[in-house]
């Protein structure tokens, strides 16, 4: 039988405010234990949550990038469960009325094709505090420094057919949240974490098969690996007659599976209700359209302009609008020299490869893009050769100097393009080659073809790399083919 | 609506509620189901065209501005905690 699978993602993203969202509390990364836990975070008696604007902001922006309505009531829920890393005994969320209505993500695939991934809605909640399981003298050691910091759970629809395009979808949801600013997308750090729900039917049925939760995949990796095994594990168990249970998973990375989580009969019963100690939330007209003005250029806005506008590729497109750092660092080279074409090899090309070799990322790059811009200028205008461009970007790369064309006069780069000069030097070259001219000679038109590359190699040597080769290449043909 | 004694304990369960008898589970069947009795009523209504009452107030949510404020107070609310350990609160295991 042909099976369809079908995956829909809540995506808790956290999002880079200075303070909680209910106080006044840093949400700092790495502190000590609970210097950062207040007693809103604590949910002592007698305190009263009150909502960060700054957390608002960002839900809001990132509703705007979707294309989401904005309602203009949202309001806050309690989600009631026990567990010691949540001391008030329940989740300040939203469920009913969430700030963040149905929206729309585009996603780029593997044959840089588009899709679109509906976003059913995107709500505001806070985070849980942190249980250590290791051995506190037989008990648990809870952290609450994470409670309260503000997350936002974008909840999207059944779209995504395979495990690539559940990558796809969470790089496109990474790319637009970093290009926003409202989180570090830090996955390692939990800054972006996932809950994926995968179920199986067969292909042309249209009800969807009973789905499995996989809770808390925090990497790109690892979400198409958990899905990809999920997937065989339902395959199988249909295919031998068996029947797949709504249950929570969790991946472990370790033995690359997915395994039952919570066996519990019962299911979750969170008695949401309206959370008393916070009002409605109301937000006009003026301060969404304040929002959108804040707005900067988006991925996809960015990647159909360098497609259509600029002329790259839809890879290069894609490639280079991924990450804001990397398209700021592109568009930074193309304003100094002029030539996306180019701008685009530079960086995807001899920059990359130096960025990954050191495990640097393209931010604190050595060669700024003013530098790498006048290099390409320099390559452009025919002051100096290929091969002296990657001389002097590994001496930019080193620090070996302050701009390329310091490096290219201190070290005679310049490329001869003076007939005369080259001319001597071919002379030189077939005088010291006397076999190698009387094979040339002798050969037919094919072999001299890839004889001559000899010559053009010794030549290029005598200059220091400076002549330019393809003028070499011309006045060798003639000179050799004269006699 | 009818309550009955499975929906008192398992409404105690989630809201971790230790009922000391069949007695006093008894009492809280009556006296909810009269509370769902009312509720009854007051579903009679007719509410077209209400808006559902999300607050009891009419006044909108005030918004903070994205400061930190607060500072680091561990030792005054540890000194109140059970037990403690390394900077962190000390709770039963919890087993996962």
């Amino acid at each position: 039988m042909q099976w369809e699978t079908v995956i829909g993602l809540e995506v808790h993203v956290q999002l880079a405010t200075q303070s909680k969202i209910f106080s006044g509390a840093s949400t700092a990364f790495g502190a000590e234990p609970n210097t950062q836990a207040c007693a809103i975070d604590l949910g002592l008696p007698g305190v009263l949550p009150v909502l960060n604007e700054g957390a608002v902001a960002m839900a809001v922006q990132f509703g705007l990038a979707i294309n989401a309505e904005i309602p203009e009531t949202s309001l806050f829920e309690r989600k009631n469960y026990f567990y010691p890393d949540l001391p008030k005994g329940y989740q300040t969320s939203q469920m009913a009325q969430p700030i963040v209505g149905k929206g729309e993500v585009e996603i780029l695939l593997d044959d840089d094709s588009r899709k679109r991934v509906r976003i059913h809605h995107a709500h505001l909640e806070e985070d849980a505090g942190k249980s250590l399981h290791e051995d506190f003298h037989g008990m648990t050691g809870v952290d609450l420094n994470r409670a309260g910091t503000p997350l936002l759970e974008i909840v999207s629809e059944p779209d995504m057919r395979s495990a690539r395009e559940a990558v796809a979808y969470i790089r496109a949801l990474h790319a637009i949240v970093t290009y926003l600013g409202i989180s570090d997308g830090n996955m390692a750090e939990g800054s972006m974490r996932c809950d994926v729900n995968v179920s199986v039917r067969p292909k042309g049925q249209e009800t969807f098969g009973t789905r499995a939760e996989i809770k808390n995949v925090n990497s790109f990796r690892f979400v198409e690996r958990a899905i990809e095994f999920e997937v065989e594990r339902q395959i199988e168990l249909l295919e031998d007659g068996g029947k797949v249970v709504q249950e929570t998973r969790l991946y472990d990375p370790d033995l690359d599976e997915t395994r039952s989580m919570r066996t519990k009969e019962e299911a979750n019963d969170y008695r949401y209700f309206p959370c008393p100690d916070l009002l409605p939330v109301m937000l006009d007209e003026a301060y969404i359209e304040h929002q959108r003005a804040t707005l900067p250029e988006l991925p996809s806005e960015k990647r159909d302009r360098f497609e259509n506008t600029l002329g790259l590729s839809a890879y290069d497109a894609g490639v280079l609008s991924s990450t804001r750092p990397m398209a700021e660092y592109f568009e930074a080279v193309l304003a100094v020299c002029g030539d996306a074409k180019q701008a685009a090899n530079w960086v995807q090309g001899e920059l990359s490869a130096h960025l990954n070799r050191e495990n640097i990322d393209i931010g604190n790059s050595p060669v700024t893009p003013e530098q790498l811009g006048e290099l390409i200028s320099r390559v452009l205008d025919d002051t100096i050769n290929g091969k002296a461009a990657k001389q002097v970007f590994a001496a930019l790369w080193n620090n070996e100097g302050t701009s390329a064309d310091e490096i290219i006069d201190a070290r005679g780069l310049k490329q001869v393009t003076d007939t005369g000069a080259i001319e001597a030097m071919i002379d030189q070259v077939i005088a010291e080659s006397p076999v190698q001219v009387a094979q040339y000679r002798e050969a037919d038109e094919a072999k001299r073809g890839k004889m001559i590359g000899y010559f053009v190699g010794q030549v290029m040597k005598a200059s220091r790399g400076t002549a330019n080769p393809q003028q070499v290449n011309g006045l060798l043909k003639q000179k050799l083919d004269q006699a | 609506m009818a309550i009955e004694h499975a929906d008192v304990l398992r409404a105690a369960h989630l809201a971790r509620l230790g009922l000391d008898s069949d007695t006093e589970a008894a009492a809280y069947v009556d006296d909810l189901s009269r509370i769902l009795e009312m509720v009854d009523r007051l579903r009679a209504i007719d509410t077209e065209g209400v808006a559902p009452l999300s607050h009891p107030l009419d006044a909108t949510q005030r918004l903070r501005p994205d400061e930190v404020t607060e500072t680091n107070q561990r030792e005054a609310f540890q000194a109140c905690a059970p037990e403690t350990s390394d900077g962190l609160y000390l709770v039963p295991r919890v087993v996962e």
